[in-house]
């Protein structure tokens, strides 16, 4: 009982922060927006059609989704750094509250910001030329919250590793675009030369952006735009389990972490 | 009397360096304990073990029976903390900040918004408490932090160096808040300082000194280790001045920032004589009771106040970074 009122409270703040906050919800919206209309405009033409029948934007799009969901998330849960910085992880340490429950907390508050994010990028649908039925909608909304926390626990776990605050600005960039460009957010899997390729598949951000791709263009399970395995082409549900896989191994690894801190 | 906090051969090692070195006392249930030491001497550090956030390298530390190391979450939820740096969120507001306090230690619903209406009326905040923390001075950011320490009633408050850059008024003002609690809720406080004027306000002081107690006793006991009135005179002739009384009275009398000092038992009756007699013309004279600041010298050789100067420095060096930073 306790425990979920930790991760109740550490959630909440979160929420209560990110409302106070909205220039951030605005600024952390222009970077998808950029790439979507200035980059996926541009390319468009000189790509042509993609598998399916898709052009360049529309393909690029349910990227933008999963690259926005990812990055929020991820972000967030690295304001662990900004809490020591300025002091207020001291408060949250001395709490009679589990540590664990304060990981688990700060994973779902970040995952939620996230998804609320992901959501004002769904709104733009109609703009791209991409129907969202509401159905898809109620598909999509879990497997982006599933991206969100992985990210987020992955982003926990490196924010209590990570003491100094240079170290950890330095590195954000290092680690979030090439997850990101070797995501399949900016082109298809086909074809790519063998060493990106196997970077693309040890990524577990292709394994989120994946099926929200898939579930946004229709695109029969499995068919286009799947990921290769052994020869196999993965279904969205054998993706889901591997990045599920990925987010529980981040989350024990981040409670754990959490729970060492001084 | 009870010892809600009782401490066994502490120690604590960074490395090499010795910070906390083999230090055991108690607290009686109640009181007001000071911890008086320059910067570095180990108070912050005993304190974080005290409140679970930092392990003893060896020895035991317990609060109301309750082991630091083993027992932390009841340890937790009995100690209410007012760090020497500030811990809000700066980005919520006050009341925001006081709210996530109680749902955290579980003040129950029914009277935690009542308590927080007290605390912040208490420390005058009342009226900014819709605002963000991040537009309140450092004055008013202390007074949310003690409202905020002070919410869910703790048995035994943490004050680390609560008055550390406020101006004498807030200070003050502080003070009478702290005093109150102890009177109305019983609160034990434990407090660090290197402010001699305010460990004076605790029922008992331990000085700390490069991570050992070198003495631990009220404050007037304290004070009687030095015994007796000091003595500041200006002469003409400081160096003669301080033969002369060698030869006189058998005493050692030092140089002080423009005179001498020396230290005598009775010194009011001491005066009238002293003037008659003394040979070296006396430009001016004065008299004082011993002070901390005297035992402190007197006990490690060393003026606890030189120090003082350097610290706040760093602490506004330290201030500017992080704004810079944001």
């Amino acid at each position: 009982m306790s425990f979920l009122r930790g991760i109740y409270i550490i959630w909440y703040r979160d929420l209560l922060r990110f409302w106070h906050d909205k220039m951030r919800m605005g600024t952390m919206m222009m970077f998808p927006l950029l790439f979507l209309f200035i980059f996926g405009s541009g390319l468009s033409k000189s790509m042509g059609l993609l598998g399916g029948g898709v052009d360049f934007v529309q393909f690029m799009y349910p990227g933008i989704i999963g690259m926005t969901v990812l990055m929020s998330s991820f972000m967030g849960a690295t304001s662990v750094v900004w809490d020591r910085e300025f002091g207020f992880l001291k408060e949250v340490l001395v709490a009679p509250i589990n540590r664990a429950s304060v990981a688990i907390g700060k994973t779902l508050g970040s995952a939620t910001i996230a998804l609320i994010q992901g959501l004002i990028i769904l709104i733009l649908a109609p703009v791209i030329g991409v129907s969202l039925p509401g159905w898809t909608v109620i598909k999509l909304l879990p497997l982006m919250f599933l991206l969100a926390a992985c990210l987020g626990s992955l982003g926990v776990l490196l924010a209590t590793r990570i003491r100094s605050m240079e170290a950890f600005q330095t590195l954000m960039p290092i680690l979030t675009f090439p997850m990101i460009f070797l995501s399949g957010v900016f082109f298809p899997m086909e074809g790519l030369p063998v060493w990106m390729n196997v970077l693309v598949k040890l990524n577990p951000a292709t394994y989120g952006i994946t099926p929200i791709r898939q579930v946004v263009l229709g695109t029969s399970e499995g068919t286009y735009f799947g990921i290769t395995l052994f020869g196999h082409t993965l279904s969205l549900w054998q993706d889901v389990v591997i990045l599920a896989a990925f987010g529980v191994t981040m989350l024990i690894l981040a409670m754990w972490s959490f729970s060492k801190q001084e | 009397m009870n010892d809600i906090i009782k401490v066994e051969n502490l120690v604590k090692k960074f490395g090499e360096l010795v910070a906390v070195d083999n230090i055991s006392f108690t607290v009686a249930m109640g009181e007001i304990f000071g911890f008086l030491g320059p910067n570095g001497a180990g108070k912050t550090t005993t304190i974080n073990i005290l409140c679970t956030l930092a392990k003893p390298t060896s020895g035991q530390a317990s609060i109301d029976g309750f082991d630091v190391v083993h027992q932390q979450k009841q340890v937790r939820q009995l100690i209410g903390l007012v760090f020497q740096d500030p811990s809000l969120d700066e980005r919520l507001s006050g009341l925001q900040n006081l709210r996530f306090h109680a749902m955290v230690y579980n003040v129950p619903a029914s009277v935690s918004e009542q308590r927080i209406k007290q605390v912040l009326t208490m420390t005058e905040l009342w009226d900014r408490r819709n605002n963000e923390v991040r537009t309140y001075s450092g004055g008013m950011k202390r007074r949310l932090e003690m409202a905020r320490g002070l919410l869910h009633h703790p048995k035994v408050l943490f004050l680390d160096e609560p008055t550390l850059g406020l101006d004498p008024q807030t200070r003050n003002r502080l003070w009478e808040y702290i005093l109150e609690l102890q009177q109305s809720e019983g609160t034990t406080i434990f407090l660090t300082t290197h402010y001699m004027d305010e460990a004076t306000k605790a029922n008992r002081i331990a000085i700390i000194d490069y991570g050992k107690i070198v003495a631990l006793d009220t404050p007037e006991r304290l004070k009687e280790i030095v015994g007796k009135d000091i003595i500041s005179v200006k002469t003409d002739d400081n160096n003669r001045a301080i033969e002369e009384i060698k030869l006189r009275y058998q005493i050692e009398a030092r140089h002080d920032s423009d005179g001498l000092t020396f230290e005598i038992a009775n010194g009011e009756e001491f005066i009238p004589s002293f003037i008659k007699e003394f040979g070296t013309k006396i430009l001016s004279i004065s008299l004082r009771r011993p002070t901390l600041d005297d035992v402190f010298l007197k006990l490690t050789g060393r003026a606890i106040r030189e120090e003082e100067v350097r610290d706040s420095f760093k602490a506004m060096v330290r201030q500017y970074g992080r704004r810079m930073r944001r």
